[in-house]
């Protein structure tokens, strides 16, 4: 029978199955960050019970951290509490455990791939819904809550229904200055921000075949945007090439039976799928958000839709604009833009930074913009430097940050202040996100180095050699 | 016993008929700073509920006395966005037990159930229903019926069958986690790492 790429991987981890129930899913690797672990350890340790397999869990921290200063102690007395429950719980339990000032520190979704740790065909989870991420290698990898957590630590298994089947094709070939993140950003404008709940993406076609793996993480991690349960793209010779020789990538006699297997990680033809979609790459132009959730989404050059047009009732429509300062009809381009945020789990890898600089090279960072470039690992920040990265950064008047989530979600001091209105690399815009009554348009680094550059909205095919 | 049995729960709702509702409404990040499940009820919709200088904001429903009860009803795609259980908690902790929807996002369904909040999914014509019958009457009562698998509007005798998965029922019903049953299989476990090495 033919089944699928998602259908294959989810079959080879199920325990046990329960009658009128979830699934039982085996956990390749749980990744763990200072927020959502420490109750549940705590809660581990009421129960008397022990981690089952510590060689399974990773942990960094990330999303608390402060991206200046590192070296100095922690201000905010509870994300310093955070910080040193996971250190703590970590040694106690045998964990690899990479903190603040760690080389191999950084978010928990740049540090796995980076480090080989993730790879095809295997189930990843972690409190935090953008794991999907890790599907960009052909795994199956969701975000779970605390009490989950809990239940990887002890048992290293979760209880999961088997969600339903969607594939997305996109076809044909990206046009200049079109990003991987444009494409997310464009299939969530279609699909809506509930269009997947309850499926399994699975991304095919051409555009994903000749995507890099960063692209297919940038991909991939906003999979939990139109609510599905999480995103993946078979693996190929882009993704062996990228993990061979990585940290923890299968050596020698391991490689060559590793490799084999996962080179049969694909769906068979005429395998079915519940709901499949088709976009074509032309379509496809640099994106902008200006709504309050990630599927408010347009083309660049176009205007703010109507509530009717984006499938949403009027009055939550009219919330959302009144909340941004903006209204149906109004064009994007030439909008005010005081921040501009690249980083994140979903932009901050070397290839984003490369992007940021292609744009800024020769130009001026915009007297009003205030500019927060944060690295999503130290390694990315190390080959930010070593590619002279960092030399354009700063001949530009931009200055480098230090690793961690930053004002993705700003639960550090990166916030954006009220009503101001920020160009974000990141993947959410809900209302308050970046900091209470910040308003931010989703885009990609691009779209982010040309309001920088210029301090309003901009096409940036217009900066493009 | 993990957390309060839910068998029959009858009381009025609080009405929230706005849609899409994320979970960093229903807790902002800078509250997840936590290490213990403690004082989330407080922090519930907070920058709905609150101003910057604490003072609450008169028009949010939570502050409006004419609404209150055990239950909340949301409009569709409640509960989307980041997967921080914390959400679930602070509606718990507040004194929800059970969330009406027509659409639930997957992550928060799931925490949800995990710590005996009941999500009820209807159709968005009972919804529509509900949202009218407590504007007519804010202290209608709400009879959700757990063993059955029923929601009921007591004033007009309009009822609605809801899906819930066996497993996820019994435990709600029993005040059981998953916990207790994942650790009585660890041999099963155990014998399932080694042969996939």
């Amino acid at each position: 029978m033919a089944s699928t790429l998602f259908d294959k991987v989810w079959d080879s981890h199920v325990v046990r199955k329960i009658e009128d129930g979830p699934d039982i899913l085996f956990i390749d690797r749980h990744f763990i960050h200072e927020v959502t672990s420490p109750v549940a350890f705590l809660s581990l340790e009421q129960r008397g019970l022990n981690v089952l397999y510590p060689d399974r869990t990773f942990a960094t921290a990330d999303h608390n951290t402060p991206t200046i200063n590192q070296h100095l102690p922690v201000q905010d007395p509870l994300s310093a509490n955070q910080l040193k429950a996971l250190e703590t719980y970590s040694a106690k339990y045998g964990i690899s455990h990479w903190g603040l000032g760690n080389p191999k520190n950084g978010i928990v979704h740049v540090v796995g791939p980076e480090n080989g740790i993730t790879q095809p065909g295997m189930s990843i989870v972690c409190g935090d819904s953008h794991t999907s991420t890790h599907g960009a290698f052909g795994a199956i990898a969701f975000g779970i809550g605390t009490s989950e957590v809990e239940m990887v630590l002890s048992s290293q298994c979760i209880m999961q229904p088997k969600a339903k089947k969607m594939r997305i094709n996109v076809n044909g070939k990206l046009s200049k200055g079109v990003m991987p993140k444009d494409v997310i950003l464009y299939i969530i404008s279609q699909t809506t921000a509930a269009g997947a709940t309850g499926y399994f993406v699975e991304y095919a076609g051409d555009v994903f075949r000749n995507m890099s793996m960063e692209g297919r993480m940038t991909v991939c991690n906003m999979s939990i945007e139109m609510g599905a349960r999480g995103g993946m793209i078979a693996p190929d010779d882009t993704t062996f090439n990228y993990i061979k020789g990585k940290d923890k990538a299968p050596k020698g006699t391991d490689w060559d039976s590793a490799l084999a297997y996962w080179k049969t990680l694909k769906t068979d033809e005429g395998a079915e799928f519940d709901k499949e979609y088709n976009f074509k790459a032309e379509d496809i132009e640099p994106m902008i958000t200006y709504g309050t959730n990630p599927g408010m989404g347009v083309g660049i050059s176009k205007s703010i839709p109507s509530a009717e047009f984006i499938h949403s009732n009027q009055a939550t429509f009219d919330k959302s604009m009144t909340y941004m300062g903006f209204g149906e009809g109004q064009q994007m381009l030439g909008k005010k833009v005081d921040y501009v945020f690249v980083g994140s789990c979903t932009n901050g890898r070397i290839e984003d930074f490369r992007a940021f600089a292609s744009i800024v090279k020769g130009r001026k960072k915009a007297d009003h913009v205030t500019a927060w470039i944060v690295p999503g690992s130290h390694v990315v920040e190390a080959q930010i430097k070593e590619e002279g990265i960092l030399d354009i950064l700063t001949e530009a008047g931009f200055s480098l940050r230090q690793p961690g989530c930053s004002a993705c979600l700003a639960m550090n001091d990166d916030k954006i202040p009220t009503g101001k209105y920020a160009v974000s690399t990141s993947n959410r815009n809900f209302e308050g996100r970046q900091g209470p009554g910040a308003r931010t348009m989703l885009a990609s680094p691009l779209v982010a180095a040309a309001a920088a550059v210029t301090g309003v909205v901009t096409d940036p095919r217009t900066l493009l050699n | 016993m993990a957390y309060d049995k839910f068998t029959i729960l009858k009381s009025s709702a609080v009405p929230m008929p706005i849609e899409n509702v994320d979970t960093d409404q229903i807790i902002p990040a800078r509250f997840l700073k936590a290490t213990e499940r403690k004082g989330f009820g407080d922090n519930l919709f907070r920058d709905w509920r609150y101003h910057n200088d604490n003072s609450p904001k008169t028009d949010f429903v939570l502050n409006n006395p004419t609404y209150s009860g055990k239950i909340l009803v949301g409009g569709k795609n409640f509960g989307s966005g980041s997967s921080r259980e914390h959400a679930a908690w602070a509606i718990y902790d507040y004194g929800f037990r059970a969330v009406v929807s027509s659409f639930f996002a997957d992550i928060f369904k799931n925490n949800s159930m995990n710590i005996g909040l009941l999500p009820v999914q209807v159709s968005e014509a009972f919804l529509d229903q509900i949202f009218n019958q407590i504007e007519k009457d804010p202290d209608t009562q709400i009879e959700i019926n757990l063993q059955k698998q029923t929601i009921t509007l007591l004033a007009t005798g309009a009822q609605e069958t809801f899906v819930i998965n066996g497993y996820k029922k019994h435990n709600l019903i029993n005040g059981y986690d998953d916990i207790d049953y994942l650790q009585s299989m660890k041999e099963e476990i155990t014998r399932f790492a080694t042969s996939r090495v």
